[in-house]
């Protein structure tokens, strides 16, 4: 049970904890890195650089539209 | 075209990957969040102790997952590897370097779960045999990947460099598996994949294989992610080129 971890709770408890943080490092790192990667496309989206696949995909439903 | 190859060609487009991605990423969160649950339950409310070694069982429960996924992890970048150096896949690179922090952080976890159950159980926190030190080498082989690709800077050969490194470092990974069968070694025998079947009691066999699967869940989430990621920092820097060309040209 969880109140009884015996006479070794000590090492139990340290490698839970352990494991806890590390990982929620790990989360908390590639979580960040996914927004800040989003923050700086979207910037540069909006400085109005694209990609060339991007334009002749934009350029592909304006002729579309105007048919 | 088999169906394996039409769904490997179609996931070789980075925008349709990142919708599959999308889509699958808040049911895998969920199912992870949930077998998680379940896991920790059963581990410290259910699992009773071991009749040898008594609670420290439990630490069982997180080191074993976490050793599984640090070789599942670096299988992961060794099969990348062929898909990049063989099919030049536009994902496989991306794949293998994702997965390679990810695998590093689960060899350091079992290293450091296994020295916290080694003290207790061996009397030390560490023992120079062959399955902890193959284990050691294992997470240089992940952090000798992680320099690699920091050190070069075009993607292609940083892919090319690693996927060679990865593929000669995969010889470690069956020395890690057998090497309780193959020298004496302080540490026990593999207990769950045997030929024979499991040689431990389904009370503790359960929450094993539940953190197991909750551990390989969240793998596989962080993995999809940082794909994703990693597919923007690359049109991030496609992008950035594409500035500094117009602004040269005007």
């Amino acid at each position: 049970m969880m109140g009884n971890l015996g006479e070794h709770a000590a090492f139990i408890v340290a490698a839970y904890a352990i494991v806890a943080i590390v990982l929620a490092g790990l989360i908390a790192w590639v979580t960040l890195d996914a927004r800040s990667q989003a923050r700086l496309l979207a910037e540069l989206e909006a400085k109005g650089v694209s990609r060339r696949s991007a334009r002749k995909g934009r350029k592909r439903q304006a002729s579309e539209a105007a048919e | 075209m088999t169906q394996t190859e039409g769904l490997f060609n179609r996931l070789a487009n980075p925008t349709r990957f990142m919708s599959i991605a999308a889509a699958i990423l808040p049911w895998l969160t969920g199912v992870t969040v949930i077998l998680f649950a379940v896991g920790l339950y059963l581990t410290f409310f259910v699992a009773p102790p071991d009749y040898q070694q008594g609670e420290t069982v439990k630490i069982m429960f997180i080191h074993v997952p976490a050793a599984w996924l640090a070789m599942m992890g670096y299988s992961l970048i060794a099969v990348s590897s062929i898909g990049s150096l063989i099919w030049r896949h536009p994902l496989a690179d991306v794949s293998a370097k994702t997965a390679a922090p990810i695998g590093a952080v689960f060899t350091f976890l079992a290293l450091v779960t296994g020295s916290l159950w080694g003290k207790p159980m061996w009397g030390t926190y560490w023992v120079w045999d062959a399955r902890l030190t193959s284990v050691l080498v294992l997470l240089f082989l992940y952090l000798g990947l992680i320099a690699l690709w920091q050190s070069i800077e075009e993607p292609s050969r940083a892919g090319r460099a690693a996927a060679i490194l990865a593929l000669v470092g995969f010889v470690n990974v069956p020395i890690i598996k057998f090497s309780v069968d193959w020298w004496n070694t302080l540490h026990q025998p593999a207990s769950v994949a045997r030929l024979d079947g499991p040689a431990i009691h389904s009370s503790i066999l359960t929450p094993l294989l539940v953190m197991a699967a909750a551990f390989t869940c969240l793998f596989f989430v962080l993995h999809l992610k940082a794909m994703t990621t990693e597919i923007l920092r690359r049109r991030v820097e496609a992008l950035r080129m594409t500035q500094v060309a117009r602004a040269a040209a005007e």
